[in-house]
């Protein structure tokens, strides 16, 4: 037979943009206001698709900051004084406002950040809403969350968040802030400011009391002038490990909370009696979700020596059918890198891998000719000390290494500084729960992977940081 | 023609052993009148390593046992302290407290130890949480302990500050490392001959006495060790959390006055727990609908 | 091809997790398949049809009617193909035979006591010579799902390779009555045996039991054949039969297939849709595509 004549590609098939709003020019976000950066200095937020300019977002200097900081702390006094069940009122209707305008922030999301718009309309933009919907509801309730304990709200949040989940980070932070009582300065990365804006414009609408929800855009130096502002109690950073040890430094002594969500070189293990073709798409789910730019990725896989060929074979095949292209189009699985610099630290890794002479694999894909693309990539045959399985790629990467014992898998995959997640898939009950418990990881998928609710605690063990986002147990950051 | 007295030496105690510090040293701990009253070890930074090492050891285990179980070994604390505490009074008062004062020392530090005996088995029960997720899984999310914890105890309590920082870490399923208060000693080291004759394994508890000033820093670098918990009148504290920044230990201060009855809780345990949230589908059968 | 296996030959069949399989099936429906694609895919479904009508009280004349509707799907349209085959019960092979064979349209016939399969296996086996007597390309047969399900995989299997044995240059599908077997681990373990026991073919669904051929099913069938490919580099053919009565359904059903076998697949040697109502609703996704106007069945002949 001839595959010439069945062969049948997707035609392109673009998610229209028609009907986003977005302004030129953005300013910050201080005291209900859209205020110009005193240092009047803007830059150019783009897309990583096709390296295009979106809009100009401004850089907030630590004279904003403190503006911001200042606005909050005033804001305090009364969002602390208002009832707890009208704020959550408040909190209800952010959540519905941004469920009315979920297909335009879904756009934004996939232009400003390159994932693909499947991901940003069906997980991103959705569990966002939700996470405020979910908060919404505790405002009124905190006394049944822990009993006896007559926890009060904190003051104001520092809340730095990263480019990975834009908007989905900016609700993980805001709303456990807002239903405990505590007013908020957030921080959104640098090339991925436009969603928290555009929620600015909703938390603006939504008529909360000035000041308890501002937004200052900026780079590094920014986000520092957040964490040393005196007037801050509690910070909420998500990003990288080096960052969060630098805000310890930077807090030590102080009173100040911290919450940190930092990296993971998290383990995906697979054993024999797997249902093994939902473990390949569990595989898929954990490294190629997001490009692979989730601080939980499972970023390393062990599969039980047994199985090895099978697997792999039956993954290099899935892999082959994931289409990386434009973020927009409605079939594309694998978008855009989010930014130069990252698409050159992943090259990095994978010129690493080949030079350490693991077996290597990507894909067939074409790749856009402009753009941050990188094709989904395998190393197999993996040491568990090569620096591929030690450190935190944040990219469509995967490592592959064997085990021939449930206590071998369990030291290695604990073997490392992080702790954040872990999958385990297996079709028996017993060992499920055996590893579950010993896993040293903060969520454990068990059969299934990257899944997220904002009733689930999300946070990591050791170097991946500590304190927990979403459930009940998240609110606890946000209470003394 | 009058008896002589049989002395007491406090040694340190690592791993269940009773040994001398290392290092051989020791200093004189003096009362409110510079009078001293002992001598006891002055513990050098090989001294904590050995001890983290002897906790990293025995902590998988204490954690594996049956949270009743663990239970049942506190509340065995609790019944040799009571059986001792005539003794506990009398190194009380060496170290200045009046008879009523120590009496009342030793009575809280057995309410406590009998107040978080009876946690074990239950501050997971009250704290965890099934999570209702809106796809088809099943979502909990409960407590586990961190692993190896640093205590460097309340300076100015003999007996009741060190109980309180240290019950709700092993109720947990920590072990730890236990720093003594500098200046009033001999209690913990009296304390770890109870704990060693109830039934505490070996390397759950380690006490150290020695100065603050020379431990603080192994101990709060120490990449082996989880979490740090502190009295917050310690002046090492902002050293303590810079050093603690590498591993990114959980460093709790506790600026409590425990001598209070409500300075107990659940929280002083969870603050030594990591929360674990796990996940597993769940077959959707009922009413075998078209779904499938 | 007639693949020569013994039961102890048939690989254990891994697990399925169901909640797995929907979370994949929904990525499948999460495609948008748009303007070339969608064209070319409808046209491709249109010539994947068996058209089947297998009911008690089926005549010649409502025979007659379907299989010329076979070959002139729309009239007012050039261009379209002819389905697949016409797929009707042994007694109108003969008939149906006299009037598809000409447009290069197969006749297929149900068989072994079709649709409970509750007859001794010589009454099945004479069911099936009987059909392919008559002109049969393809035959359509049922597996013993009491059997299955008591346990006794061994009788299922040989009951298959029998068939097979019987049919000659007949393609064998086997229906494994998926509604029937209850879980998706059943359907795994079936698939592999009637594969490994010889079926060209493995089909979902008799369309008398409901669910017939959803898409987590079909994909957990495909998996089989995928894995036999794998081991054994032959290809089997897959026939989703029963509910599938619109083209988007149909569309993501050869998305699946396309992701999963790959393109080799897309074709209907190897991929059959099993219905009665699916073509009408391609035709109008096809006219609509065209002309940009919403169709309405009353411009679409029944049969």
């Amino acid at each position: 037979m001839s595959t010439k004549n069945n062969a049948w590609e997707y035609a392109d098939s673009i998610e229209s943009a028609s009907h986003i709003n977005l302004r030129k020019q953005y300013g910050l976000y201080i005291d209900g206001k859209w205020v110009k950066p005193s240092s009047n200095k803007y830059f150019s937020s783009s897309n990583p698709h096709d390296e295009k300019h979106i809009a100009d977002v401004s850089e907030a200097n630590e004279d904003d900051v403190d503006r911001a900081v200042q606005a909050a702390a005033k804001a305090y006094k009364l969002w602390s004084k208002i009832s707890a069940a009208e704020r959550g009122k408040y909190i209800f209707r952010i959540a519905r406002l941004m469920q009315e305008q979920a297909r335009e922030l879904a756009v934004i999301e996939s232009l400003d950040s390159g994932k693909p718009i499947r991901e940003a309309r069906d997980i991103d933009i959705p569990l966002a809403c939700n996470h405020f919907f979910y908060y919404a509801g505790w405002a009124d309730k905190l006394e049944y969350a822990f009993p006896n304990q007559q926890k009060k709200p904190l003051g104001v949040a520092g809340q730095i968040i990263p480019w990975n989940f834009p908007l989905l980070m900016a609700a993980w932070k805001i709303a456990p802030a807002l239903a405990t009582g505590n007013t908020v300065v957030l921080k959104p990365a640098e090339t991925t400011s436009l969603t928290a804006l555009k929620l600015a414009e909703i938390i603006e609408a939504s008529g909360i009391p000035s000041g308890v929800v501002n937004i200052v855009t900026g780079f590094g130096d920014t986000g520092a002038a957040l964490v040393a502002h005196p007037k801050v109690s509690k910070i909420a950073f998500t990003g990288s490990t080096a960052v969060g040890k630098l805000i310890q430094k930077t807090i030590a002594g102080s009173n100040k909370k911290a919450t940190l969500e930092l990296g993971g070189k998290s383990a995906n293990i697979i054993f024999d009696d797997a249902p093994i073709d939902q473990a390949v798409e569990g595989i898929i789910n954990g490294i190629f979700f997001n490009q692979g730019h989730v601080c939980c990725a499972g970023s390393r896989l062990f599969v039980q020596e047994n199985i090895a060929e099978k697997v792999i074979r039956k993954l290099k095949h899935r892999m082959q059918s994931l289409q990386v292209g434009n973020p927009l189009d409605k079939n594309t699985d694998i978008g855009a890198i989010n930014s130069k610099e990252q698409l050159k630290i992943i090259q990095r890794y994978i010129d690493i891998g080949i030079k350490e002479g693991s077996e290597f694999f990507q894909t067939d894909c074409a790749l856009p000719v402009q753009g941050y693309y990188c094709r989904p990539t395998l190393f197999v045959n993996v040491a568990q000390s090569s620096i591929l399985a030690q450190e935190e790629i944040f990219g469509p990467v995967l490592t592959i290494q064997t085990f021939r014992t449930v206590d071998e898998v369990i030291q290695k995959a604990n073997n490392s500084p992080y702790g954040l997640a872990a999958g385990v898939w297996t079709d028996k009950g017993s060992k499920i729960f055996n590893l579950t418990s010993k896993l040293k990881a903060g969520v454990v998928w068990a059969n299934t992977y990257n899944k997220f609710d904002p009733s689930s605690p999300f946070g990591g063990y050791k170097e991946s940081g500590f304190g927990r986002e979403g459930g009940l147990h998240g609110l606890g950051a946000y209470l003394k | 023609m009058k008896r002589v007295e049989v002395l007491k030496t406090y040694k340190i105690y690592i791993g269940g052993k009773f040994p001398r510090t290392e290092s051989g040293r020791f200093y004189k701990v003096l009362n409110k009148a510079e009078k001293p009253i002992a001598n006891v070890c002055l513990s050098s930074r090989k001294d904590v390593r050995n001890a983290v090492q002897a906790a990293r050891k025995a902590q998988g285990s204490w954690q594996e046992r049956a949270a009743f179980n663990r239970g049942q070994v506190l509340y065995r604390i609790a019944e040799m302290l009571e059986g001792r505490r005539a003794q506990f009074v009398e190194e009380l008062m060496l170290e200045d407290y009046t008879k009523k004062e120590a009496q009342t020392e030793v009575d809280n530090s057995i309410d406590r130890i009998v107040y978080y005996a009876g946690w074990c088995d239950k501050f997971n029960q009250v704290a965890s949480s099934v999570n209702p997720v809106s796809s088809s899984h099943f979502n909990f999310s409960s407590y586990e302990p961190m692993g190896v914890i640093g205590i460097m105890a309340v300076k100015s309590s003999g007996l009741l500050g060190l109980v309180s920082m240290l019950m709700p870490v092993i109720a947990g399923g920590n072990s730890c490392v236990i720093i003594a208060s500098e200046d009033k000693p001999l209690c913990a080291v009296t304390l770890a001959e109870v704990l060693n004759s109830s039934d505490v394994p070996g390397g759950v508890v380690n006490i150290l006495t020695g100065h603050m000033d020379e431990l603080w820093s192994p101990l709060s670098s120490h990449m082996d060790v989880n979490g740090i918990s502190t009295d917050g009148r310690n002046k090492y504290i902002t050293k303590v959390q810079l050093a603690s920044v590498d591993n990114l230990k959980r460093v709790r201060v506790y600026s409590n006055d425990f001598s209070l009855m409500q300075e107990q809780g659940i929280q002083f345990i969870t603050d030594f727990q990591e929360l674990k949230t796990t996940w597993h589908p769940i077959e959707k059968i009922g009413g075998a609908s078209n779904s499938y | 091809m007639t693949a020569k296996y013994r039961f102890n030959e048939v690989p254990p069949s891994p697990s399925i997790d169901k909640v797995g399989v929907e979370e994949r099936v929904k990525r499948f429906q999460s495609r948008s398949i748009k303007t070339t694609a969608k064209m070319q895919g409808l046209k491709m479904v249109l010539s994947m049809i068996d058209l089947t009508t297998l009911e008690g009280k089926d005549t010649e004349g409502k025979v007659r009617q379907m299989c010329f509707k076979a070959a002139h799907l729309h009239n007012g349209h050039p261009g379209l193909p002819v389905v697949a085959a016409v797929c009707v019960y042994p007694s109108m092979v003969g008939l149906a035979k006299s009037i598809v064979g000409k447009y290069g349209i197969k006749v297929a016939s149900v068989s072994t006591a079709f649709p409970s399969g509750q007859a001794p296996l010589d009454v099945k086996i004479a069911d099936t010579k009987y059909a392919v007597e008559h002109g049969a390309d393809e035959i359509d047969m049922v597996i013993s799902r009491g059997k299955f399900l008591a346990g006794e995989h061994t009788f299922v299997f040989d009951e298959i390779a029998a068939i097979k044995e019987v049919c000659g240059s007949a393609r064998l599908k086997v229906i494994l009555e998926t509604g029937e077997l209850a879980t998706l681990d059943n359907v795994r373990r079936a698939s592999d045996i009637a594969i490994y026991a010889g079926a060209d073919f493995i089909k979902t669904s008799t369309g008398k039991i409901q669910p017939a051929a959803t898409l987590q099913v079909t994909y957990t069938m495909l998996q089989a054949i995928r894995d036999f490919y794998d081991e054994t580099g032959k290809m089997v053919g897959m026939k989703p039969a029963g509910g599938i009565s619109n083209a988007k359904l149909a569309l993501h059903n050869l998305v699946m297939v396309k992701e999963v076998l790959g393109e080799e697949w897309l074709t209907n040697k190897w991929f059959r849709f099993g219905a009665s109502s699916l073509a009408n609703d391609v035709l109008m996704q096809i006219l609509k595509t065209e002309s940009g106007i919403y169709q309405s069945a009353d411009y679409f002949t029944l049969d």
